[in-house]
């Protein structure tokens, strides 16, 4: 079932960058692409406990801080070793300047 | 009495490290603002792409005068060139091009690395993880497959390191080993299974380059084919080693903290083309994905917070062999850096725990 919930507003988020957001005891990464689009995934790499909100976003991959692991941040398919488990992505939409995600 | 270190991937010290949560544990790291390190981190094809380009012309042209050369002794200069990019500087661009961070564009750095493994004897699925593990768990004893001095340290070993015979002779049969389809109990601990058969892959293809040149050589009756490929690993590592070594030796272990485990040490322009900025090692450890080429940059913005850097690599080594020497007797014992005024102090709840000393409990 749906559960909309208010993530950031738009501009918190820089083009090509991704921010942090915590919402029941969860974390997820809010991105915004260089196309001004909004994307979402779980805030964790899936290889170990790093936060991917202090990785580097390039184009459409997110890169861990921690073993550099990418992602593509739209689809959350892992690109290869040391991510061999791709990311979970939440689907989103921008209502009077707000980016909600939909973590139902 | 402290029970001996258990360096084994699958022993004591590791389920120690694991109980303790010093496995996977949250790591210091210096405050950069987000905005700061987004610019350092930005990737660049630019400042790789010139270095490599450097570095193939240099290799061909050292490989050049090797065969022009040969058998007589103006051969010894190119040897000399030719061992160091060969057997040394191989191993930054394997560790640069294997955190992705030296090119922007990935399959310059895949390229780049697959070429600096073949060169290094190491199998590049099998070193990509055990560097991501050492990433995770610098120096924790039981977790980190790279520690190069184990204490107490073995002087004769570090000694001879410089010579690449026990690399070698360690390198080739572990490349045997997996070509055949056997990997030991430490590999399997860091590699995931789903990645297993791709390191038994990449072990048959650097037989069969090794199984070709040996042929060539066969067929030429000449030396030159194996001088080219293969033993520059044993004549050409000394750099590579006089560097690498320094980045933890004497150093704690089993702390969170990389200024504790982690040596930064200045050194000349010519070392640091080989070695690619990774003298900048404690800033390295901290953000691994700051690429080489802005880790001077990051140096300057974050070495207020760090112990002072040894100014040359005869300093740091004149540092560390007392503490080498007094580890022979006392293996707990290790070089703690100061750090200056202007910087965070250690976390000592974390750094004064023994868990050598819990092992005897």
């Amino acid at each position: 079932m749906a559960e909309w919930v208010e993530a950031c507003s738009v501009d918190d988020v820089d083009e090509e960058d991704v921010i942090r957001f915590d919402h029941g005891g969860r974390t997820f990464a809010i991105y915004r692409s260089p196309e001004d689009a909004f994307f979402a995934t779980d805030g964790f790499c899936t290889h170990e406990k790093a936060h991917l909100a202090e990785g580097l976003v390039i184009d459409d991959i997110i890169e861990c801080p921690k073993h550099n692991g990418r992602f593509n941040y739209k689809t959350g398919q892992a690109k290869g070793a040391p991510v061999c488990v791709n990311l979970k992505t939440y689907p989103v939409k921008v209502e009077a300047g707000k980016v909600m995600i939909d973590i139902g | 009495m402290a029970k001996k270190r258990d360096y084994s991937l699958v022993g004591e010290s590791t389920r120690l490290a694991i109980e303790t949560g010093l496995a996977s544990a949250e790591w210091y790291h210096t405050d950069v603002p987000r905005k700061t390190m987004k610019e350092l981190m930005q990737r660049s094809d630019g400042p790789a792409i010139r270095d490599t380009i450097i570095w193939i012309v240099a290799i061909l042209g050292s490989a050049a005068g090797i065969v022009w050369f040969w058998c007589t002794w103006w051969i010894v200069p190119f040897l000399f060139v030719y061992g160091v990019l060969y057997g040394s500087s191989s191993d930054s661009r394997w560790h640069e091009c294997g955190h992705g961070t030296a090119f922007r564009t990935r399959w310059m750095n895949d390229i780049v690395y697959h070429i600096a493994s073949f060169m290094l004897m190491r199998n590049p699925v099998q070193w990509r993880w055990s560097h991501a593990r050492h990433h995770t768990d610098t120096i924790i004893v039981g977790r980190d497959a790279e520690i190069a001095v184990m204490r107490p340290p073995d002087l004769i070993k570090a000694a001879l390191a410089f010579t690449g015979i026990l690399d070698f002779r360690y390198s080739l049969p572990t490349l045997v080993r997996q070509a055949f389809g056997t990997l030991s109990d430490d590999e399997k601990s860091y590699i995931p299974e789903m990645e297993l058969h791709k390191a038994v892959t990449a072990a048959r293809w650097h037989m069969v380059v090794y199984a070709a040149t040996i042929a060539v050589a066969i067929a030429l009756g000449s030396w030159i084919p194996l001088v080219l490929i293969g033993l520059p690993r044993l004549y050409g590592t000394w750099h590579m080693v006089l560097t690498g070594l320094l980045q933890h030796i004497g150093l704690a272990d089993n702390v969170t903290d990389h200024r504790l485990n982690t040596r930064t040490v200045y050194m000349n322009p010519v070392s640091r083309f080989i070695y690619w900025n990774m003298n900048y090692h404690v800033e390295h450890h901290m953000f691994p994905m700051v690429p080489y080429h802005a880790l001077p940059k990051l140096h300057e913005l974050i070495r207020h917070d760090l112990p002072v850097a040894n100014p040359s690599m005869w300093h740091a080594y004149r540092e560390v062999w007392p503490v080498l020497l007094r580890q022979l007797k006392y293996e707990d014992y290790y070089l703690k850096r100061e750090l200056p005024p202007t910087a965070k102090p250690y976390r000592g709840e974390f750094h004064d725990l023994d868990i050598t000393a819990a092992a005897a409990e």
